[in-house]
């Protein structure tokens, strides 16, 4: 039985991807999970992961081209169909509003173009009906439209564009309007004091050889996943009018890109990691997002994220949750303040919390108790 | 090593753990906070990086001492064995 391949959704956020390159070609035997191809695509080059085992019987779509999310991009034989036990859902199953492989051919009976080559054309002040399209089915794409503007730029040009460009940081905002046009938010602040964990943090790093030192970011990685497992309504996806919970929280950690633009790929299955387990996997997310190479499921996979402005000496942050998901937790810069113990002002290390959360899903009393136990965690570092 | 070779050593291990950093732009005298957005991970995979490949096992208190190329060539000329 032969079955389709097809582009995965990346998120709320992308629409579309360029396939760069193919790792496999028709006979190559592949097992689930590994990385088939690359795809340019507004958050970098992404490597894209197989969801089954079988043979590749035939590459449809070459590198170079541009196609929607959920375009069949090969074929595989001898395969099963697709093995969800185990696997995150949002990798196998593409978001909510994503286009499915239907919608493009709906658009195109009107005008065969992408939605965002008919933002652009519309940008750029083109008659995006007098354009010839390249892409599946002749559907014009924002590459023709961006041709048909610079008619002299090379493809190379255009595929080697610089990562956190413009396409990221449409993306960004494309995704936190739908986000604040759909998510009913609302949010809440505590300041901490973890004391507790940054001293923890010092006599473990002090004694840990260098490359099993911790940052302050994991304790808390982890204080909010097993938070996640003990609490529903935070760790999840809100979609077609409902919340599915997920209890195995895959906490996605916000990563600034040198010269602009973020990301937030998934630390998969977090509350069942340890610390310096958590580490490892932090710090590979950190060098593969700052190097364009995240995969696939990664960006996909976040039930909850982290957002640490912690080194941009901000007391707050006030996160904008990222669709489907329905909880985003801010961290500030970890400060010495007067702090008031046992009825004595003490010196002592605080960091304010911030919980962006869904009002479709729960409340700000059942908000309150989930940045409080997280504070507890936090309080008690041992148990992490 | 001398000053130089440490430095083009260093230099080295910057773009190793930071790989979009452009090292033709380090100016050495300033803190890579101020030219990079260093954060503490990339601090952190610093100080792996000086250990695995040059020995040197800088503590964490002492991680302000690697802010800059200069900075970090002066302790390691210093700590080197």
């Amino acid at each position: 039985m032969a079955s389709e391949f097809r582009l995965p959704a990346l998120g709320a956020d992308m629409d579309e991807g360029t396939i760069v390159q193919w790792n496999v070609a028709p006979g190559s035997v592949v097992k689930r999970g590994d990385v088939v191809a690359v795809v340019e695509t507004d958050k970098g080059a992404i490597d894209v992961e197989i969801f089954q085992d079988g043979v590749v019987r035939e590459i449809v779509v070459q590198p170079g081209t541009k196609v929607p999310v959920g375009t069949v991009l090969a074929l595989l034989e001898g395969a099963e169909a697709p093995v969800s036990a185990g696997a995150p859902p949002p990798v196998v199953e593409p978001v909510a509003d994503a286009p499915s492989p239907v919608k493009p051919a709906a658009i195109a009976a009107r005008l065969k173009i992408s939605p965002a080559a008919r933002k652009r054309a519309s940008e750029l002040g083109i008659d995006a009906a007098a354009l010839q399209g390249s892409g599946p089915g002749g559907v014009i794409t924002l590459e023709d439209v961006e041709h048909s503007a610079r008619p002299t730029r090379a493809k190379a040009e255009e595929a080697a564009e610089p990562k956190a460009g413009e396409g990221m940081r449409e993306a960004i905002a494309a995704a936190m309007s739908r986000s604040k046009r759909e998510i009913p938010h609302y949010y809440l602040s505590t300041t901490v004091d973890v004391t507790p964990a940054t001293d923890w943090l010092a006599a473990h790093n002090a004694s840990a050889p260098v490359a099993e030192r911790l940052l302050f970011a994991t304790l808390l990685v982890k204080a909010i996943a097993l938070t996640c497992a003990e609490m529903t309504g935070f760790s999840g996806f809100y979609r077609d009018g409902r919340f599915d919970a997920s209890p195995a929280a895959h906490v996605g950690v916000a990563v600034a890109l040198r010269g602009g633009g973020l990301v937030a790929p998934a630390i998969m299955e977090t509350a069942g990691k340890s610390l310096t387990a958590l580490m490892d996997d932090f710090r590979a997310l950190v060098m593969r997002a700052r190097a364009g190479r995240l995969r696939a499921s990664e960006l996909a996979a976040p039930t909850i994220i982290l957002t640490s402005l912690g080194e941009s000496s901000v007391d707050a942050v006030f996160p904008i949750i990222q669709p489907p998901q329905v909880a985003i937790v801010g961290a500030g810069e970890v400060v010495t303040r007067p702090w008031v113990v046992d009825g004595v002002v003490q010196p002592r290390q605080v960091v304010t919390l911030s919980l962006g959360a869904d009002h479709r899903v729960t409340d700000g009393r059942l908000g309150a108790q989930f940045l409080a136990r997280v504070a507890q965690r936090l309080a008690d570092p041992g148990s992490l | 090593m001398n000053r130089e070779q440490l430095a083009a050593r260093v230099l080295e291990l910057v773009t190793e753990i930071a790989p979009d950093v452009d090292p033709a732009s380090l100016i050495p005298g300033i803190d890579f906070r101020d030219q990079f957005d260093f954060d503490s991970m990339d601090t952190l995979n610093f100080a792996i990086a000086l250990h695995r490949e040059l020995g040197v096992d800088v503590p964490e208190t002492e991680y302000s001492q690697l802010a800059s190329l200069d900075k970090c060539v002066a302790y390691l000329a210093e700590h080197a064995s």
